[in-house]
């Protein structure tokens, strides 16, 4: 039994639910990860990446000193090509003798001083030649939002861009556009805390059991004790399912038909909020008008899900007294994913249930942080508290906030995650800042990704890992993970918590915001410019300065969270938080209902690739792995794995365990196979976890029009059978029971 | 509705449905638990909560028996001291409490005398250390039951344990003994959690107290041995 020297309360780095955790220290080590029991976000519960997926923080390739390329220490050109490369040559200051080949790109260790020296030299260089539409900076929707507050400050206010974005793009941007453009706001409308008020409820795109557990654990409670109805719309059998009054299996990408489907059933059969719809809402008439064609035997048609069942569930969401949507990215991650969330929050507008406790409209987001990177403005088209970047009133607020000469901020909107890569190009984006992204696991088609990446003049990777993008960087800024930083996270239900740090950081790694800090000061002394400000003693002061400009956060301080977070909108110090949004209306006014028609997938099954596959996540591991596949989560889930259903086994020969080569038209990955009624009959699924057998080497690039979000979620492929030494790690052995 | 009766002779006025222990806990008056748990269902398991109430033939556990009108309760009575004592005696003599704290202070608090069963047959049984995430030692296993009511549906809805064998062969166990990777656990350890005894321990805790360094534990997690498959 060890007795903790001290137990730190601090917000869990993993997902959007943002449960509290007490992590108990022992010689400047974790040793253990409790939550409080009367923590009002998760109530003490926690899953397996909460509660022991923190090791990755002691893990001994984690990287603790800054390193550079050999060409730069040596002031050599950069060779031709620009090398993918993992290992680190040096240690403890000294090379490592006696190195295979020694080369150019070799990764060498280097100091702060020198580090932050060669990448504001270069990026000035390259700024001064090229201007501001050559820089851009992925930020980090794992990091605090002091740190990204910061970062797109600086590339803000010192490089005059508007080339900030993160993985919001790849994951949620069709739900934020679509909730603006139909209600103005684009966060959760109610807590997830507060599904044990509804009466009905949707899962829609969304394996809440393993990508939101302890949401899912609320919603299980919410049937099982609160009498609550859970519908489950999803392409996949998932947990849920056996909590739920009813499953609606449609195939990926057929979501429009399916909802505007249910849309027509509850006019049809007139279960409207008539005085909703009047009192706060606009466009209806154009809406109704184009329902004509859904009728549910057409949707039935296109999505699999028979036409009863559609009406089942229209009626029941419908005649709810209180009915709310959760969704994932199933509904955002398509070449129509904009339209998917309209067809939901079209729905939420019909019946009214929206505005009041229990009811709601739910984007569940993905990161720890990312809605708190989202709200600090790291999106090419917003500063923080979605301050659209092209109103002159805006740009004017913050340029008094960061000292800037009147119109020096840039109107024009930036580049978004996928567009920054794929604009990296002669002319294009020549130098890029990565905050904590890993591109090189997260973008679709990682084949074009890479040559992307390979374009670049000059890259620079702010890590905790040597993870598949880091390893393509000029230099490499090792930065803390959550355990060893103070600052806030904004979870999905938009409450701002407190992170603190359980020790010092580990080796000569520095937390973000001061790296941020201190290489924003050399920027500036080399342009010779007026400072925006970067003396900032704590986080706390950072968040303050954003807080003044964006009145969301008006009324955060840290004192005031120091014990359980608020839900913003804060407007000022004495405001309690605002758990319900659109009470009274929509930041836009009226909520404006939109017309939809029907878009294919951009690639539907053919002879020659005769299966959907569709990309998603598994409980024990976090997205791109540069966390989970260094920590013992590894060994709970040590392989990728594709899902099959039994029926597409048996025609093509396969057994469970059996080693398979999955072919795109843009890839292919070997890996093994889970034979699982999970899946349905033509849909395939693998996770993206696994660098060995990445996802998204087989993914579509296309984008939706408006959000310029990735058609995850669906692309044709076709599954041979492959041999057990073709098997990337043929040793490692899944060997579990759960579902 | 409220109601009124007495406890320990004092008159207390309280809402309808609340037990012995919540009514005795809101007065101040400290009733020891040791099975009950805020965010399990109370299932009145290990009786260390037992109080004597007038009229009734045996003593009542206090984390089930709600409060009635014109009750009469002692929760300090002789009878209830040397049950309470008794308990801990028994308890003491067939398993390992050494990581009980709280049960510790009880039995010093009791006066127990851990050796009034030197001939009781203890519950002793090998570590189980068969996934990444914690061990199992239920030599120090009360069965208190509260790691089969959060893994079920006070808390994760995953019944991956549950009690095994009859009388004193009870213990925590899986289904067919499977491996707790093999069974339907999702290793979130909400059972080791709430752990009283320290039964249930995080591995990083128990490689710790093996002799480990943090170093040693983490170069482990990276070149993990192959399990049997």
């Amino acid at each position: 039994m060890i007795k903790p020297d001290r137990i730190v309360t601090t917000t869990c780095p993993y997902c959007g639910v943002g449960c509290n955790l007490q992590l108990h220290v022992k010689d400047e080590h974790i040793f253990k990860v409790n939550s409080p029991f009367d923590s009002p976000v998760n109530h003490g519960n926690l899953c397996v990446k909460g509660r022991f997926g923190y090791d990755y923080v002691y893990h001994p390739k984690r990287v603790t000193t800054p390193l550079m390329r050999r060409y730069l220490l040596e002031g050599k050109p950069r060779p031709e090509i620009r090398e993918q490369r993992f290992e680190i040559s040096s240690a403890n200051g000294q090379p490592i003798s006696n190195p295979p080949v020694s080369s150019l790109s070799d990764w060498l260790e280097t100091d702060w001083n020198t580090a932050l020296n060669v990448i504001a030299d270069n990026l000035v260089r390259i700024y001064k030649r090229d201007g501001s539409d050559a820089m851009a900076v992925y930020a980090c929707a794992k990091a605090t939002n002091e740190d990204n507050y910061l970062l797109q400050k600086m590339y803000r206010a010192i490089f005059r861009t508007n080339n900030v974005d993160h993985c919001t793009r790849l994951c949620h941007a069709g739900s934020v556009v679509a909730l603006q453009q139909a209600t103005g706001s684009s966060a959760m409308s109610n807590t997830a805390s507060q599904v044990i008020q509804n009466d009905v409820f949707i899962v829609t795109g969304s394996n809440t059991g393993e990508n939101h557990p302890i949401i899912a654990l609320q919603m299980k409670e919410a049937v099982r004790k609160y009498g609550a109805k859970m519908i489950v719309i999803d392409p996949r059998r998932i947990d849920l399912v056996d909590f739920a009054e009813m499953w609606l299996p449609l195939k990926p990408g057929t979501n429009v038909p399916v909802f505007s489907a249910m849309a027509q059933v509850i006019v049809k059969e007139d279960l409207i909020n008539g005085e909703f719809i009047q009192n706060r809402t606009e466009g209806f008439n154009d809406f109704i008008e184009s329902l004509d064609k859904f009728t549910p035997e057409y949707a039935e048609g296109i999505s699999g899900v028979p036409a009863e069942d559609i009406r089942k569930a229209a009626r029941m969401y419908a005649n709810a007294e209180k009915a709310a949507i959760y969704w994932g990215m199933g509904i955002s991650q398509l070449s129509h994913g904009t339209a998917s969330a309209l067809a939901l929050i079209n729905l939420a507008f019909l019946t009214g249930h929206i505005g009041r406790d229990g009811t709601g409209l739910n984007p569940l987001r993905g990161q720890n942080n990312v809605q708190g990177a989202s709200d600090m403005g790291c999106m090419p088209f917003h500063y923080p508290g979605y301050m659209r970047v092209d109103d002159e009133d805006n740009a004017a607020k913050w340029e008094k906030t960061w000292n800037i000469e009147s119109g020096g901020l840039s109107r024009k909107l930036g580049l978004t995650t996928t567009e920054i890569l794929s604009q990296a190009h002669e002319g294009g984006i020549r130098a890029l800042y990565i905050m904590g992204e890993n591109p090189m696991m997260s973008e679709p088609n990682l084949n074009e990704t890479r040559k992307h990446m390979q374009q670049l003049e000059f890259l620079v990777a702010q890590d905790i890992f040597m993870n598949e993008s880091g390893a393509f960087a000029d230099v490499f800024l090792p930065a803390t993970p959550f355990a060893e930083k103070d600052g806030t996270f904004s979870n999905t239900d938009r409450r701002v918590q407190r992170v603190r740090a359980a020790h010092a950081p580990r080796g000569k790694s520095r937390v973000d915001w001061q790296i941020i800090c201190d290489l924003a000061q050399r920027l500036e002394s080399r342009l010779g410019v007026d400072s925006a400000y970067w003396k900032y003693s704590n986080p706390e002061e950072i968040l303050r300065e954003m807080g003044s400009v964006n009145s969301d956060y008006a009324g955060i301080t840290y004192e005031r969270i120091d014990k359980v977070g608020l839900i913003y909108p804060v407007p000022d110090m004495s405001h309690p938080g605002t758990p319900t949004l659109f009470k009274e209306s929509f930041p836009r006014g009226r909520g404006k209902f939109h017309p939809l028609d029907y878009v294919r997938v951009m690639e539907e099954p053919s002879d020659e690739y005769p299966f959907i596959l569709t990309t998603g996540r598994v409980l024990e591991h976090w997205h791109g792995g540069t966390m989970t596949r260094n920590s013992s989560l590894n060994e709970a889930y040590p392989e990728a794995r594709v899902e099959i259903h039994p029926a597409d086994a048996e025609i093509h020969g396969i057994r469970n365990g059996d080693p398979v080569k999955v072919q795109s038209r843009r890839g292919e990955v070997i890996l093994r196979v889970t034979v699982t009624e999970k899946t349905s009959v033509g849909v395939v699924f693998i996770p993206f976890h696994f660098a060995e057998a990445a996802a998204n080497l087989l993914t579509n690039d296309a984008l939706d029009p408006q959000a310029l979000i990735p058609e995850f979620k669906a692309c044709a492929v076709q599954v041979f059978p492959a041999r057990e030494n073709e098997l990337p790690n043929p040793d490692a052995v899944l060997n579990r029971g759960r579902y | 509705m409220t109601i009124s009766f007495l406890m320990d002779g004092k008159e207390v006025i309280v809402e309808e449905n609340k037990t012995l222990l919540e009514v005795a806990r809101e007065n101040g008056i400290d009733i020891p638990t040791i099975c009950f748990h805020e965010v399990t269902t109370a299932n009145a398991l290990c009786r260390i909560c037992v109080v004597e109430v007038e009229g009734q033939r045996v003593l009542q556990p206090a984390c089930i028996v709600k409060a009635a009108a014109g009750m009469k309760v002692q929760t300090r009575s002789e009878k209830v001291i040397r049950a309470r004592k008794t308990i801990l005696e028994m308890l003491s003599s067939t398993m390992d409490l050494s990581e009980a704290p709280e049960i510790q202070t009880m039995m010093r608090e009791y006066g127990a005398d851990t050796s009034r069963f030197p001939d009781a047959e203890r519950r002793e049984s090998d570590v189980i250390d068969d996934n990444p995430m914690y061990i199992r030692d239920y030599s120090k296993c009360l069965l208190c039951w509260r790691c089969v009511q959060v893994c079920a549906e006070d808390a994760q809805y995953t019944f991956a344990i549950n009690f095994d064998g009859r009388g004193f062969e009870t213990q925590i166990g899986t289904f067919f003994d499977k491996t707790i990777p093999e069974t339907s656990c999702v290793l979130c350890g909400q059972c080791v959690a709430v752990c009283p005894t320290g039964a249930l321990k995080p591995k990083r805790e128990y490689l710790l107290e093996q002799g480990m360094s943090p170093q040693e534990i983490s170069v482990l997690n990276t070149g993990r041995k192959k399990r049997k498959a």
